[in-house]
C-alpha cells in the first residue's frame, strides 16, 4: 500500500511541490513587504480580479493535457458578455438569458471541437481564427454601445462575499473552488480523465485502446465554451458593464497560468493541483508587486521568468549536459527522450 | 529521481532569491514622489485649511503612455507636482493594457495601501464604478480626470468642454477648407465614450456649414497599424475627401504619416487632438496646419489640487463652489460635479516650438 | 503531439523514384503557392468589381508597404515553424528594436541610416540568441519559452521606454521616406523584402542546413538519429528569426514615425495566422516562406478590402476570423495530399 502511495505521490508532486513552495515564499515575501497582503480585504480583491481567469484555466488544463489548445477562451467570455448585455437591453428575463448564453457557449466550444476533430485542423490555428470570430460577434452585437444597468441582485456578485464564509471569499472564487474539485475528480479519478491523459500522450495508442478521441476532445472544447460563458457572465456582473472588449487579451494569462502549473504543452502531463497553485502564484506575484510599489511594468517580466522556471526547473538536470553536447562540434545524435532518472553518459 | 526532486525544490529557492533581490531594489520609480516638500509650503497649505500628508494615488488608463506621463509626473508639472507642493504623497500606478481588467487591480491595491484619495482616468465609464463606489464608501476621495466615470466620483476634471472640443475641430477644418468639402473622422475605439460625445458635437457643428459633409467615421482603435489602414481605406473610398479629423493622439499621428506625401500633403486637410512633440514634423512640413489639445500637465495639476481640496472637505462637487488651484488660478464647479480646465488650445506652426510634450 | 495526418497515401511507383519525387515536390510547392495566389486574385477581383478604386496604384502601394513588416516576420517565423517550433516573441522583439534603433537618431543627429538598421538587426539577434539557447540547449518547448520571452522582452521594453516616445520630428526625413520610395510605381521596400524572402526560400530549399529544418519538423526523432545537429539548427533558426524581427522593427519605425512601448503588441498571433494561411504546416515539416509572405499579403489585402468597401467596421473582425478559418481549412486539404509525397522525398534525401 505504501509502495502504491509512493508511486502515486512521487511523480505527482515533483513540480507541484516546488510550485507549492513558490506560493508559500510569495506569501511570506508579500506579507513581510506589505502589511496589507494577508488582509481579508486583499484576498477578497484578488478573488475579484482573478476569479474569472482562474475559472477559465480549469477546462484549459484538460484541453492542453489532451494535446490541444484553446486560444478563443477570452473571446467566448467577451461574446457571452455581449450577448448578456444585448438580450438584457431587449428585455429578456435574466434566467432565460442565462440559458441562452449557456447554449451559445456550448455551441462556440462545439465549433472549435468539430473543426479540430472532424476537419483535422490544428487547434492552435483554429482557435486563433475563432478568437477573432467570437470577438467579432461580440462587436456586432453591441457595436459602440455599453449596457450597464444590470439589477443589483446580480451585480452584488462583484461586491458581496459568498455567504457563510466571512469576508474573504468572492462568488467567483467560490465557484472556482467548486469547479476545481469537480475537474480534479474528473481528471484524476475517472476513466474519462485517464482517457484525456492517454490521448495526450499518444493519439494512436489511445485510439487503439478504444478511446473515442474525437468525441472526448469535442466534449472538452464544449466544456471550455460553457465555462468561459459562465466566466463572461460573472465578469459582466462584477463590472456591471457589457461592452464588446470585455476580457480582451486574457487568453495569454490563462495559458501562462496553465503552463506555470506544470501542464506540459505537449500533452499527457499535468494536474489540477498544479494549475490551482499556478493561479495562486500568478495572482500572488502580481498582487505583491502592486502592494509593494514595485514597478508594475515589471510584472510581465516576473510572469515570463516564472514561466521559464516552470520548464527549466523540470529540465535542470538535463540542461547542462545538453549545453555541453550542443556546444561541442559532435554530430552524434541522441534519442529525444530519456527514461526518467537516467542521466546521459 | 533524486536529481529531479532536487531540481524541483531548487526552483523555489532560486525564485525566493530573485524575488528578494528584485523587491529590495524596488524603491521608487522616477514618477513617484514620496518625500514631502519643505516646511514652508506645507504650512501654507495647512494654513489654507488643507490636509497634509495625504496618500494620493494617480491612476491613468495605462502606464507607458506619453500623454499620461506628462499629465501625472512631477517633472512636467503635473498631478504629482501639485500634490508635492501641497505636502502630500503622490504615486502613479496602473496596469499596462488600458483595460478595466488591467486597471482595477491597481485601484484595489491603492485602496489596500491606505489611499486617502484616488485620481483616475477611467478606462471605461461604467466598469470601474463598483470599485470606485466601494472606495468612496470607505471615505476615499475619488477624482476622475481626462476620462470620466460619471456618477462614481466626487469630482471630474474635464480638460475642456466636451462641446468645445467637438466644435473647435470642425471650425478649424472649416477655416482651412473654406467651409466646403467632404470630411471624415478617424476615431479610437468604437465604444470610447468621450470620442462618441465629441463626434456628436462635431455633427451638430457641421450643420452650420451646409457645404461640408461628414461622409464617414472610422475606428483606429488607438493602434497605429489599424489607424493607418482605416485612413488609407478612406482615401480610396472617398476620392473627393477634403479633410480628416482625428480626435486621438495615436490616430492623428498615424493619419499624418499617411498624408505626408506629395500626393496628399496640403490637398487633404488634417486636424484633431494631438501632442505637440508627435506632430511637430507634420506641422513644419505642412501636413497639418492647426490642431487642438489642452495642456495635460495643467490637467493633472488641477486634478491634484481638486483631490486635496475634496479630501480636506473644501469642495464636494456641488455646482457653484469655487476654489483656487495654485498657479492655475481659480475655478468653479459646474454641473454634474465637473470642473473645466479651460478652452481647448490651438497649436499652430507659430507656437508649437514653445512646447515640449 | 498528434501527427499531421493519420492516414497516408501510397505514392505511385514513378513518384517513388528519386527524380520523380523531386519533380513531384517541385510541382507540389508550386501548387501550394499557386493555391494562395488563386485565392488572392479571386479576392482582389471580387473586391475590385464592387469598388474599382481598390486597384488604383496608390492603394496597391499602401497594401504592399503594409505587408512588408509582416512578410519579414513571416519569413523568420516560417523557419522556426518548419522545424516544429514556435516563436511567439516576435512582436516584443519588433517593439524593442523599433524604439531603441529609432531613438538613436535623437541622440546622434547625423547617424547614417544603415547603422540604425544594423542596430535593429543586432537587438533582434540578441533576443533571438536568447530564445535559441534556451530552446536548443534546454530541450524545452519553444511555445513556452517564447511565450515567456514575449512577456520578458515586452517588460524590458516598457521599463526602458516608460512613458517616452520617439517622434517623427526626431527622425531624419530620408529615414521616413524609405517606405515611400517607389520604382516604376512599386514600393522599393516591397521589392527588397520580396528579394529577401526569395533568398530565404532558396536557402531553405537548397541548402542542407535549410532542408534539415524540414526533416526536424517532419520527424524529430528520425532527424536526430540521421545525424542532423538538431540543437544547432534550432539555435540558428531562432537567432535568424530574432534578427529578422529586429530589422522589421526598424522598418516599422520608418513607416509609422511615432514609437512608444506598445509597438508590435499582438503581432505574434497575426504572424502565425499569416504563416498558417500561407500553407506552412503548424506541426512543421512543410511550407515555404514565399507562401507565408503571400499569406501576409492576403491578410493585408483582406484588411484593406474591408475598409475600402466600407463594410461596417463592426463586422471586420468577424469576417477576418471567418476568412482565416476558411484559409486554414482550404490549406488542410492540400496538406493532406502533399505530406505523404514530401515524406517520401525527405526520406530519399541523402
Amino acid at each position: 500500500m505504501s509502495d502504491r502511495l509512493r508511486a502515486w505521490l512521487g511523480p505527482l508532486l515533483r513540480w507541484e511541490t516546488g510550485l507549492a513552495l513558490v506560493v508559500v515564499i510569495i506569501g511570506i515575501v508579500g506579507a513581510s513587504l506589505s502589511s496589507q497582503f494577508f488582509t481579508s480585504n486583499n484576498i477578497f480583491n484578488l478573488g475579484l480580479s482573478y476569479g474569472e481567469i482562474a475559472i477559465m484555466t480549469l477546462p484549459m488544463t484538460l484541453i492542453v493535457i489532451s494535446g490541444e489548445i484553446d486560444l478563443s477562451v477570452a473571446s467566448i467570455l467577451g461574446m457571452s458578455s455581449a450577448l448578456l448585455g444585448y438580450l438584457w437591453a431587449r428585455g429578456w428575463p435574466m434566467l432565460g438569458i442565462f440559458g441562452f448564453v449557456a447554449v451559445v457557449g456550448l455551441a462556440a466550444g462545439a465549433v472549435n471541437g468539430l473543426l479540430v476533430t472532424r476537419l483535422g485542423l490544428p487547434s492552435l490555428a483554429v482557435t486563433i481564427g475563432t478568437l477573432a470570430v467570437y470577438r467579432g460577434i461580440a462587436t456586432i452585437l453591441l457595436g459602440p454601445n455599453t449596457v450597464a444597468n444590470f439589477p443589483a441582485t446580480y451585480t452584488n456578485l462583484g461586491v458581496n462575499a459568498f455567504p457563510f464564509t466571512g469576508n474573504d471569499l468572492t462568488y467567483s472564487a467560490a465557484i472556482f473552488i467548486v469547479l476545481a474539485i469537480v475537474f480534479g475528480v474528473v481528471l484524476h479519478a475517472t476513466p474519462f480523465g485517464r482517457s484525456v491523459y492517454a490521448m495526450g500522450a499518444s493519439v494512436e495508442a489511445a485510439q487503439f485502446a478504444g478511446i473515442r478521441v474525437k468525441r472526448i476532445k469535442t466534449i472538452l472544447f464544449m466544456t471550455s465554451g460553457l465555462v468561459c460563458a459562465l466566466a463572461g457572465v460573472l465578469f459582466t456582473f462584477r463590472l456591471n458593464t457589457a461592452v464588446q472588449n470585455n476580457g480582451l487579451g486574457l487568453e495569454l494569462a490563462v495559458v501562462a497560468i496553465v503552463l506555470l502549473g506544470g501542464v506540459s504543452i505537449f500533452g499527457g502531463k499535468g494536474t489540477i493541483v498544479g494549475v490551482v497553485l499556478g493561479v495562486l502564484a500568478f495572482a500572488g506575484i502580481q498582487n505583491a508587486l502592486f502592494l509593494t510599489n514595485f514597478n508594475q511594468e515589471a510584472a510581465g517580466i516576473v510572469t515570463g521568468a516564472l514561466l521559464l522556471l516552470s520548464v527549466f526547473g523540470r529540465n535542470a538536470a538535463s540542461f547542462s549536459s545538453r549545453l555541453r553536447e550542443w556546444l561541442s562540434a559532435g554530430r552524434r545524435g541522441r534519442g529525444s527522450d530519456h527514461p526518467a532518472g537516467v542521466t546521459p553518459p | 529521481m533524486q536529481l529531479r526532486q532536487t531540481a524541483g525544490l531548487a526552483v523555489p529557492l532560486v525564485m525566493a532569491s530573485v524575488l528578494l533581490a528584485a523587491c529590495s531594489s524596488s524603491s521608487s520609480s522616477p514618477s513617484t514622489g514620496s518625500t514631502a516638500t519643505s516646511g514652508a509650503t506645507s504650512s501654507s497649505s495647512a494654513a489654507a485649511g488643507l490636509k497634509t500628508g495625504l496618500k494620493v494615488f494617480v491612476i491613468p488608463k495605462n502606464l507607458g503612455n506619453n500623454y499620461f506621463t506628462t499629465a501625472d509626473s512631477a517633472d512636467s508639472g503635473g498631478a504629482i507636482a501639485a500634490l508635492q507642493a501641497l505636502g502630500e504623497t503622490g504615486t502613479e500606478t496602473s496596469g499596462t493594457a488600458a483595460t478595466p481588467a488591467s486597471q482595477i487591480p491597481a485601484i484595489q491595491a491603492a485602496i489596500s495601501k491606505g489611499a486617502n484619495a484616488l485620481i483616475v482616468s477611467a478606462t471605461d465609464p461604467t466598469a470601474l464604478c463598483p470599485t470606485l463606489n466601494a472606495a468612496m464608501k470607505r471615505g476615499i476621495t475619488v477624482v476622475t480626470y481626462d476620462s470620466d466615470a460619471p456618477g462614481c466620483r466626487n469630482v471630474f476634471i474635464n480638460q475642456a468642454s466636451t462641446a468645445q472640443i467637438g466644435t473647435s475641430e470642425v471650425d478649424v477644418l472649416a477655416k482651412e477648407l473654406n467651409q466646403t468639402g467632404d470630411i471624415a473622422v478617424v476615431s479610437a475605439a468604437s465604444s470610447a465614450t468621450n470620442q462618441n460625445a465629441w463626434i456628436g458635437y462635431m455633427k451638430q457643428q457641421l450643420t452650420k456649414y451646409p457645404k461640408m459633409k461628414l461622409v464617414s467615421v472610422v475606428y483606429g482603435n488607438d493602434d497605429p497599424t489599424t489607424s493607418t489602414q482605416v485612413t488609407q481605406g478612406l482615401l480610396q473610398r472617398y476620392p473627393n475627401l477634403k479633410g480628416i479629423i482625428s480626435p486621438t493622439t495615436v490616430g492623428i499621428a498615424a493619419a499624418a504619416a499617411v498624408l505626408d506625401t506629395a500626393k496628399y500633403r496640403g490637398k487633404i486637410a488634417l486636424t484633431g487632438l494631438g501632442t505637440p512633440n508627435s506632430l511637430k514634423k507634420y506641422v513644419s512640413d505642412g501636413t497639418i496646419k492647426e490642431f487642438v489639445l489642452w495642456k495635460p500637465n495643467d490637467l493633472g495639476y488641477l486634478a491634484g489640487y481638486a483631490a486635496v481640496l475634496a479630501a480636506s472637505g473644501k469642495i464636494n462637487g456641488s455646482q457653484g463652489q469655487s476654489f483656487t488651484a495654485g498657479k492655475l488660478g481659480s475655478f468653479t464647479v459646474g454641473a454634474d460635479k465637473t470642473v473645466l480646465l479651460g478652452p481647448p488650445f490651438v497649436f499652430t506652426s507659430s507656437n508649437i516650438s514653445q512646447f515640449n510634450f | 503531439m498528434s501527427t499531421l495526418v493519420s492516414q497516408s497515401e501510397r505514392p505511385s511507383p514513378e513518384a517513388a523514384a528519386g527524380t520523380g519525387a523531386h519533380k513531384l515536390t517541385e510541382r507540389v510547392f508550386r501548387i501550394r503557392e499557386s493555391g494562395i495566389i488563386v485565392v488572392l486574385v479571386l479576392f482582389v477581383a471580387v473586391t475590385a468589381s464592387i469598388q474599382p478604386r481598390f486597384l488604383n496604384i496608390t492603394n496597391i502601394q499602401f497594401i504592399l508597404v503594409n505587408t512588408t513588416v509582416f512578410a519579414l516576420l513571416a519569413l523568420g517565423e516560417t523557419m522556426v515553424v518548419i522545424s516544429r517550433n514556435y516563436d511567439l516573441s516576435v512582436g516584443s522583439v519588433l517593439g524593442l528594436s523599433a524604439y531603441l534603433s529609432a531613438s538613436l537618431f535623437g541622440g546622434h543627429p547625423g547617424l547614417p541610416i544603415p547603422l540604425a538598421f544594423l542596430a535593429g538587426l543586432g537587438i533582434g539577434l540578441g533576443c533571438g540568441l536568447l530564445n535559441g539557447i534556451m530552446v536548443a540547449a534546454g530541450q524545452v518547448p519553444s511555445l513556452v519559452v517564447t511565450l515567456a520571452t514575449l512577456y520578458i522582452f515586452r517588460g524590458i521594453d516598457i521599463l526602458i521606454v516608460g512613458g517616452k516616445e520617439v517622434v517623427a520630428n526626431s527622425l531624419p526625413s530620408a529615414f521616413l521616406d524609405i517606405p515611400k520610395a517607389t520604382v516604376l510605381g512599386i514600393p522599393v521596400i516591397a521589392i527588397v523584402v520580396a528579394v529577401v524572402i526569395a533568398i530565404g526560400a532558396y536557402y531553405l530549399r537548397s541548402f542542407r542546413s535549410g532542408r534539415d529544418l524540414y526533416a526536424m519538423g517532419s520527424n524529430p526523432d528520425a532527424a536526430r538519429l540521421a545525424g542532423i545537429p538538431v540543437g544547432r539548427r534550432v539555435f540558428v533558426a531562432f537567432t535568424v528569426s530574432g534578427a529578422i524581427a529586429g530589422v522589421a522593427g526598424v522598418l516599422w519605425a520608418a513607416q509609422y514615425g511615432t514609437i512608444d512601448s506598445t509597438a508590435g503588441t499582438g503581432y505574434e498571433l497575426q504572424v502565425i495566422s499569416a504563416v498558417v494561411v500561407g500553407g506552412v504546416a503548424i506541426f512543421g515539416g512543410s511550407g515555404s516562406p514565399v507562401g507565408a509572405a503571400l499569406g501576409a499579403l492576403l491578410l493585408s489585402t483582406i484588411s484593406s478590402a474591408l475598409y475600402v468597401l466600407g463594410i461596417s467596421p463592426f463586422w471586420n473582425q468577424a469576417i477576418w476570423g471567418l476568412l482565416l478559418l476558411l484559409a486554414i481549412t482550404l490549406d488542410r486539404f492540400i496538406a493532406v495530399r502533399l505530406t505523404a509525397a514530401l515524406r517520401v522525398r525527405g526520406a530519399r534525401h541523402e
